[in-house]
């Protein structure tokens, strides 16, 4: 490609935070400079309360839920902390089943259960491309159904974006009357969602993954699911999860849930074409590069990669150099570089889940962009096969 | 230049970092994560591998205006600085594990990374002066850290840049403050970054276990006990903990470790005096010297310089000192100086000691 006028930096960290939809951002602000309690009992709680059921209503009816089921949160950690740990509190059972490859804010909760509270951790098994394998989530449910509080597993990967099997899933714990919590966190604007045909008990959604706010997310929890509060306080969201509710917020989300729940089959046929150009014109630059994760059943806007030889930090640090904004994993783990566990589960070995990259694609993602990375790609991967894999391998 | 700077949290790197930038260098900032589990290193600001010292030096690299990552060199730190540290003590002698992490992390792991990257040069807050491409000393004597950099070569010095070698301390808090920089107020690290709490022996114990033996006196008479030859240095007078004072009433001083018979020898101040040294493992800042020089030597951080006739025998730095020296430590480098310029070091193996008359 040959460079015209100098190019605005490249977004392709999606899956990180993807930027605000304009429609969401007039929503929140709109509301910021009204004064008003939800739980207040006069005409100023009252207009904010009527902003916030009719926000529960919105995100209810896009993502087939009953609005009685919609418990705001602050984000996605809080709904997930509140679904593993409330579901484990009015459970009182000792088994635990969950994959590998759960965001750190499942997997770290299931911990902390085990190491507090006697949870037994059943993991369920996860295939080479990052896909639960329903005869294993099988077998681990029929060896004892009753002691079993709940299952948990994403709808879709937040590193390699692989879709997962929720639904048979649920299907097979319901049968035993087992709740099953599912982060949708990554999902909701890629592929379609329907909570109540998912059958799960509990799923969480966050605001600012697809072009709400920041700081706010929500758990779908059915209506006869029992959950142990984490907040107690003034009783708000049926006392499932006190706290004054952020009413600029619940609107801002509301309107992003909307948005990009009505744009996703287009979105994901857009997404999907501009994906296929980023990891075939990386292949084709770098043809050692491997892609990550289920080629078919994927999140659209996921292109995860793993480059022999090279440290994703080394990667970042010079893509970032050309104005080029990607991740290594989840951005949890950036700081001091762990290998994922989420590519370990699939069996990597430390150097091929050190030299990962993840693109990924929405709302604002250009083929100009794609065009971008693939220019850039080779001289910083041959780069960074220079730099060399300093941890793994010691160069003395 | 393409600069990547080593930021560690404190206020010299920070400032480093910002002469470079407004220098007009494309700089880059990269703090180095030396502990896989931070909580258990040093905590507070004396040390420079903690949380909050990494995030000090993001927010004065936010407040410089340059990009920052943190580059997690745990593994290569443990192996390379912190086991060497704990077996030299094992072997009766006295690491200087500052010395060492330049030799094998900031100027080696990470400068060969660096380069390799496309960046130029790195560029840290040492008290140092680089001229005509020579290590020299710093203009401030009270910080001169030429000392823990005398192991550089030639090749590594030409790709090194000390910012802060022309400017006493006091001079670079100023310029910290004016520059908006938190960290203007931090104290200095001293001490070492490993080690949590402070307590090298104590360190030492847990890694290495007791190891009780007893304390002689040169005739080999016990004066008392300890719990590991690891927790003496030779010259140190405190903590002997001697029941016995000795019959001229004078202080006692470590004379010898010997680990494999868990004995430490003891003496008064005048059998410390050593007339001149061997040592090993030479570096060379510039050309290695041919035949005998006349030079000066530092025996460790912060000690003085003394004059001496150096020479090279085969891979063994022979030094003899013009009058005889206090205690001198094996395993602490001996830095050769020709005035200002540092010549080159080696790692003390041993010494040989002359009783000067009482």
């Amino acid at each position: 490609m040959t460079t015209g006028a100098a190019p605005a930096r490249v977004y392709l960290d999606h899956a990180a935070t993807t930027p605000m939809l304009p429609a969401a951002i007039e929503a929140m602000t709109r509301h910021l400079g009204r004064t008003g309690n939800a739980s207040s009992l006069h005409a100023a709680g009252r207009v904010a309360r009527r902003t916030v059921e009719e926000s529960r209503e919105s995100i209810g009816a896009t993502l087939n839920a009953r609005p009685s089921e919609v418990v705001f949160t602050s984000g996605g950690t809080e709904a997930d902390n509140l679904a593993v740990k409330g579901l484990w509190w009015s459970r009182r059972r000792r088994r635990v089943l969950i994959s590998r490859i759960e965001h750190h804010a499942v997997l770290d909760p299931v911990v902390w259960l085990m190491e507090h509270e006697g949870a037994e951790v059943e993991w369920l098994p996860v295939d080479e491309l990052g896909r639960v394998q329903v005869e294993g989530v099988r077998e681990a449910i029929e060896r004892d159904p009753d002691s079993v509080a709940f299952v948990s597993l994403m709808l879709a990967n937040n590193e390699v974006g692989t879709l997962q099997p929720v639904a048979e899933v649920a299907a097979l714990a319901q049968a035993h009357g087992i709740p099953v919590h599912t982060d949708a966190v990554q999902a909701i604007g890629q592929v379609p969602v329907d909570f109540d045909a998912l059958g799960v008990d509990a799923m969480t959604v966050s605001g600012h993954k697809l072009g709400g706010p920041y700081g706010i997310g929500a758990l779908l929890v059915r209506r006869e699911t029992d959950l142990v509060p984490l907040l107690h306080g003034g009783g708000q969201e049926r006392d499932i999860r006190s706290g004054t509710l952020d009413t600029p917020a619940t609107a801002g989300f509301a309107v992003a849930v909307e948005h990009a729940v009505a744009a996703q089959p287009a979105e994901a046929e857009r997404l999907t074409v501009l994906r296929d150009a980023l990891v075939d014109g990386v292949l084709e630059v770098v043809p050692s590069a491997r892609l990550s994760g289920d080629p078919v059943r994927r999140l659209p806007g996921n292109a995860h990669l793993s480059f022999h030889g090279c440290e994703g930090d080394s990667l970042l640090l010079l893509l970032d150099a050309r104005g080029i904004d990607c991740s290594t994993g989840s951005a949890c783990n950036a700081g001091v570089a762990e290998p994922s566990h989420v590519l370990l589960a699939m069996g990597y070995d430390d150097e091929r889940a050190r030299g990962s990259l993840r693109f990924t694609l929405g709302h604002t993602t250009t083929r100009a962009e794609v065009d971008t990375v693939v220019a850039q790609i080779g001289p910083v991967v041959e780069r960074a096969m220079n730099a060399g894999l300093q941890n793994v391998r010691k160069v003395s | 230049m393409r600069v990547l700077a080593a930021m560690s949290g404190g206020v010299d790197s920070a400032v480093a970092a910002a002469r470079m930038a407004e220098a007009g260098h494309d700089v880059t900032g990269v703090h180095l994560a030396l502990s896989r589990n931070p909580q258990s290193y040093r905590s507070g600001a004396r040390g420079c591998c903690t949380l909050e010292d990494s995030r000090d030096a993001r927010r004065a690299a936010d407040m410089i205006g340059i990009p920052f990552y943190v580059w997690d060199l745990a593994e290569r730190f443990h192996a390379d600085v912190v086991e060497d540290f704990v077996a030299e003590y094992a072997a009766g002698r006295t690491p200087n594990p500052c010395l060492r992490c330049n030799e094998k992390i900031k100027f080696s792991a990470v400068m060969d990374r660096a380069l390799a990257l496309g960046f130029d040069a790195v560029a840290t807050g040492h008290y140092a002066r680089i001229v005509d491409g020579g290590l020299h000393r710093a203009v401030d004597p009270a910080k001169d850290q030429s000392y823990v950099l005398g192991v550089l070569t030639a090749e590594q010095l030409a790709h090194a840049l000390f910012p802060l070698g022309d400017t006493v301390k006091d001079e670079v808090r100023a310029e910290a403050a004016r520059r908006g920089l938190s960290v203007a107020a931090k104290p200095d690290s001293h001490d070492i970054c490993f080690v949590a709490d402070g307590n090298t022996p104590g360190f030492l114990r847990d890694l290495l276990g007791d190891a009780p033996g007893d304390i002689v006196d040169a005739s080999g008479t016990k004066l008392g006990e300890h719990d590991g030859t690891f927790g003496f240095t030779v010259g140190q007078r405190k903590g002997l903990r001697i029941g016995t004072p000795a019959a001229d009433g004078k202080p006692r001083f470590v004379l010898d470790i010997s680990p494999v018979d868990r004995t430490v020898t003891v003496g008064p101040r005048e059998e410390l005096a050593v007339g001149s040294l061997s040592a090993s493992a030479p570096r060379w800042c510039g050309p290695a010297p041919d035949g005998e020089i006349a030079c000066g030597a530092q025996l460790r951080a912060h000690g003085a310089e003394v004059r001496a006739a150096a020479r090279l025998d085969g891979d063994t730095l022979r030094v003899t000192f013009d009058e005889p020296v206090g205690a001198v430590a094996p395993g602490q480098a001996v830095v050769l100086y020709d005035g200002t310029r540092v010549i080159g070091s080696a790692t003390i193996d041993a010494v040989d000691r002359v009783t000067q008359p009482v």
